[in-house]
């Protein structure tokens, strides 16, 4: 028997696409048109019911708000839909595959989640006396101890707030490290290849940047790296892997020749996903190094944030480590904070980067996830990242570019350029076409030095089906741009928006809402 | 492993297509020297959900979490009740496992979410725009003193005494690395906001950047900023408010109305949580005029080609991914699921219950200064406040909060823990009421001080 007794079968195509047949709404089925909170809200409205305040005099000093803040509301039913609505028009792993080149979207395990929410952490003051803390402490400890074991380093600030955050907190260690010796440098080497966090921390961190090439085969120069290193380097900043996804074969030379100036290697962990549980950078002679738990560790990227950034570092480092950090004293965990570092001999710290203690609801998730795998599971993580990233690479390699190929294997991430693309198309128009297809785009031009570059990282948390369809739907659509299919550059037709005007955007920025001007005079 | 969709057989196919025989082939990059041959040592093996959440509850229950009793801490981080529907929908997958939205055909939710939220936050702080975030409050307040420097290419910022230690601890340490000039102090139990006002409008000269002051301040005290606005215009510097606690601005005159040039905030209180700490959210608003300056990601309106209204993230020119080492901040991640969770409570409240909200707060902490004002030994600080305030206890503060905490009162934030080894602040005891405290709540706190001091 047939589920579908109507007894209409799909025979011809019926006449019309879907602009054929506009809506009343401007909706399409569950594709639903939501406007902005401010043309639906009203001040008067509200989603909460509160008590009466007790009266009272004021005590506010005749600082009284009297003009209107201006900020709709919405009662619970419509405040839920509206929400709802717009969280319908975003793309998430939840949906699907979502190939950002050094992003690393990952799926986001709901026992972090569930674990965070627990009222002893969630629901837990930063100052509250220690004694009332020990498992919050104990807790960061046991993130420390797994992330000094990973990397084999024995220092670590789990303070720093996102990977960006942790990039300036290792600077920040090494400036204090030559600054204790009275030795002032001023220049860190940023590779060509490096993400603009690396050159942009090291200006906030007050050094000049001086740039290293990279050689064809998209790993840094050595023999260009020595000839840069000088008594004025105070160190290098390296991605290993790095951002075109190889492994940098020469890096133990490299951090020799770092330190035989007197300097030290600062890594971007940012791509850790692909060697953890199976490389530790502390054996490669690393000096630093920031973790974004939000990639390698899985905490969700929430659309933007919040991350979370701690940094490993070598003994050379460690003592310059910023408050505060938790020590255990036998059975007791201990918060360092500014008033006990002199008497607990951590005089060298160099300050404090954040308010209160670093992002804990992060170190919860990732301490589950953690757990959950295990050292065993970890090495599993990254096997299986690399694998079905060398599966893409090598299933793909004969429709696009890729640059480097013949560089040996790639990490946790592929790359391709838009050599080969017929006049006039581009890797944005294979990105837009593969929305349409229902995938997220890959990186788009980054690394810069790759033309065109596509940076593809698929993480282990993906079938082999869904490889399977997303090579498929890539294949499709770069072989749209090859052939110079203009249709694509129309694409996406079938995403919430088409193609947005981002030019005009900057043009003339309009970054919060206002009543229009007829709406008002109509008053 | 319950999270690693390919199976064994999966693996082998994949490695044929790849032409390597096994996956350590794929690490033959990596120097010999640094290979581990099996899972790397000293760590547990793989654990099922149940015994992951077991310990882990363990952990969470070894901790006084603030529901469980009377609870008046505050200093930069607040217990607010958040309405369940925010967590339900920050839980979204759609929101909850989404990236910074880089393609905004497939991320307009988070961009239109990030445009009320900047909109919000701007009419919130009485200013023109605002960004999509920062990490936090303190890590805000930094970037606002950079950005003063490059508007007013001066290097000198003046702190307020009133400014959150934690947040002078994270300005006095980058400072230490940038050159910039910073003027701190400490703040004062017996003075009053407008002597502290006179003190920062005598400090500005020529070489001011900008003066930071909080609103309400570390103690809890409210001020009128209006004359200290003017007298740095005069001078030619900025002044940057801080704001640790926004729902105190359902209440009292915002910083913009009073004249801030910049202001930042840490946006906890609405939506996020007190997750010992972190993650918060970091609140960023400013002139139009003086918005190229700003650091972080923005939001803009704009059309799609077919003339739709969408949103993308604009002026990027000013950010690190475009400007590398010449841009306006590092920061790249912020806190963008945070931010969504202060802009749908924004939502729920609206400007009638942000208002009651605030009047609430601060009817209860009038009440609960009342109240603590008759506990022997105890005085209240003068002047204007509006869920803070601070006790002058008659000895050290710290160790009465140690031993109320170990009788189930969690009576405030000793300024002892704030300013270790200052000694004229010791004495001092600063105490939070927002809507989560009860009457019986203030009760057992009198009567946890009465007994600490007797």
């Amino acid at each position: 028997m047939t589920i579908n007794q109507s007894g209409w079968r799909p025979e011809a195509p019926v006449q019309g696409g879907p602009d054929a047949a506009p809506t009343y709404t401007g909706n399409k089925a569950l594709m639903l048109e939501e406007p902005l909170l401010f043309e639906i809200g009203g001040s008067d409205r509200t989603g909460v019911d509160l008590p009466e305040a007790p009266k009272v005099k004021s005590r506010l000093g005749g600082l009284e708000r009297l003009k209107p803040i201006e900020l709709p509301g919405l009662t619970e039913p419509e405040a839920v839909r509206h929400y709802t609505r717009l969280s319908r028009q975003n793309y998430a792993i939840d949906l699907g595959l979502f190939p950002l080149g050094s992003c690393t979207m990952k799926h986001n395990p709901r026992l972090n989640e569930k674990m965070a929410r627990l009222p002893g952490f969630a629901d837990l003051h930063p100052l509250t006396p220690v004694d009332g803390t020990q498992g919050a402490l104990a807790l960061i400890h046991l993130v420390a101890e797994w992330l000094k074991t990973l990397t084999n380093m024995p220092g670590i600030a789990m303070s720093p707030k996102a990977g960006a955050h942790g990039e300036l907190c290792g600077l920040l260690a090494i400036r204090a490290a030559h600054e204790a010796k009275g030795d002032a440098r001023k220049i860190i080497l940023v590779p060509e290849s490096a993400h603009g966090t690396n050159p942009a921390t090291a200006a906030f961190a007050g050094y000049a940047v001086k740039g290293i090439p990279a050689t064809g085969d998209g790993r840094v120069d050595l023999e260009a790296l020595k000839a840069a290193l000088s008594p004025e380097v105070a160190g290098v900043m390296i991605t290993n892997p790095n951002t075109c996804g190889l492994f940098e074969r020469d890096m133990i030379a490299i951090c020799e020749a770092v330190h035989g100036i007197g300097g030290y290697v600062y890594c971007d962990g940012a791509n850790f996903n692909a060697i953890v549980g199976r490389v530790r950078p502390g054996d490669l002679g690393v000096d630093a190094m920031h973790i974004n738990l939000h990639k390698t560790f899985s905490t969700p990227h929430g659309g933007g944030g919040p991350g979370s950034g701690p940094v490993v570092f070598s003994q050379a480092l460690a003592p310059y480590a910023p408050l505060p950090f938790v020590e255990k004293h036998d059975d007791r965990y201990v918060l360092v904070e500014e008033e006990t570092v002199a008497a607990e001999g951590h005089s060298d710290a160099f300050g404090r980067m954040v308010a209160f203690h670093g992002q804990m609801g992060m170190f919860v998730r990732a301490a589950a996830y953690m757990m959950s795998h295990g050292a065993d599971g970890l090495k599993q993580v990254s096997e299986d990242a690399v694998l079905s990233a060398n599966y893409i690479l090598r299933s793909l390699e004969d429709t696009l570019d890729a640059p480097f190929a013949a560089s040996g294997p790639c990490m946790h991430e592929a790359i391709f350029s838009d050599a080969g693309f017929a006049e006039g198309f581009s890797t944005l128009d294979v990105a837009k076409g593969l929305i349409d297809e229902g995938f997220h785009p890959m990186t788009m031009y980054f690394p810069l030095v790759v033309h065109g570059a596509m940076l593809i990282e698929p993480t282990e948390t993906e079938s082999k089906a869904a490889l399977d369809q997303f090579i498929g739907a890539l294949r499709h659509v770069a072989g749209k741009a090859k052939a110079g299919d203009a249709a694509l550059k129309a694409a996406p037709v079938h995403a919430p928006r088409r193609r947005l005007d981002e030019t005009a955007a900057a043009r003339k920025p309009v970054l919060v809402w206002k009543e229009p001007v007829q709406a008002r005079a109509a008053e | 492993m319950r999270y690693l969709p390919l199976q064994p057989a999966d693996r082998q196919a994949m490695l044929g297509v790849i032409g390597a025989g096994s996956v350590d082939d794929l690490f033959v990059d990596v120097p010999a020297a640094a290979r581990l041959s099996g899972p790397v040592p000293g760590l547990p093996m793989h654990q099922t959900e149940q015994q992951v959440e077991r310990q882990l509850s363990q952990l969470a229950r070894m901790n006084q979490a603030a529901g469980d009793q009377p609870f008046f801490l505050g200093a930069g981080a607040y217990r607010h009740h958040v309405p369940a529907s925010v967590d339900h929908i920050i839980q979204r997958g759609e929101f909850l496992t989404s990236y910074t939205p880089y393609q905004p055909e497939i991320a307009q939710g988070t961009l239109q979410a990030l445009f009320e939220f900047q909109t919000q936050v701007a009419r919130l702080f009485g200013c023109d725009v605002a960004n999509a975030s920062m990490y936090d409050g303190s890590t805000a307040c930094w970037e606002a003193i950079v950005m003063a420097r490059r508007i007013t290419r001066r290097g000198k910022a003046i702190l307020s005494g009133g400014l959150h230690p934690h947040y002078v601890s994270v300005c006095t340490t980058m400072a230490k690395f940038t050159g910039d000039v910073l003027e701190t102090s400490t703040p004062r139990l017996e003075g009053t906001a407008e002597m502290e006002m006179a003190r920062l409008i005598a400090a500005i000269d020529s070489e001011t950047s900008c003066v930071v002051v909080q609103n309400p301040g570390i103690l809890g005290r409210v001020a009128d900023l209006s004359e200290l606005a003017e007298a740095c215009h005069a001078k030619g510097a900025l002044l940057i408010a801080v704001v640790t606690e926004p729902v105190s601005l359902g209440l009292i005159k915002s910083p913009g109305e009073m004249g801030a040039d910049i202001v930042v905030g840490e946006g906890q209180s609405l939506g996020v949580g007190l997750n010992f700490g972190g993650p918060y959210v970091g609140l960023f608003a400013c002139s139009d005029k003086h918005v190229r300056q700003m650091p972080g990601r923005l939001a803009g309106e704009t059309v799609d080609a077919d003339g739709q209204r969408g949103f993308v993230l604009t002026l990027s020119t000013r950010e690190q991914h475009i400007r590398r080492e010449k841009a306006t901040s590092n920061i790249c991640t912020n806190s963008g699921l945070c931010a969504l969770a202060f802009t749908v409570h924004m939502t729920l409240l609206g400007e009638k219950g942000l208002r009651e909200l605030a009047q609430l707060n601060h009817a209860l902490a009038v009440e609960a200064a009342d109240t603590l004002a008759k506990v022997p030994g105890v005085t209240v600080m003068d002047g204007a406040f509006f869920n803070e305030f601070t006790l002058t206890l008659p000895k050290e503060a710290r160790p009465v909060v140690r031993h109320m905490a170990e009788k189930g009162v969690l009576g405030g934030v000793s300024l002892g823990r704030l300013y270790p080894g200052v000694k004229a602040l010791e004495n001092g005891l600063v105490v939070a009421v927002t809507e989560t405290t009860t009457r019986e709540d203030v009760a057992a706190l009198a009567a946890a001080l009465e007994e600490a001091l007797a």
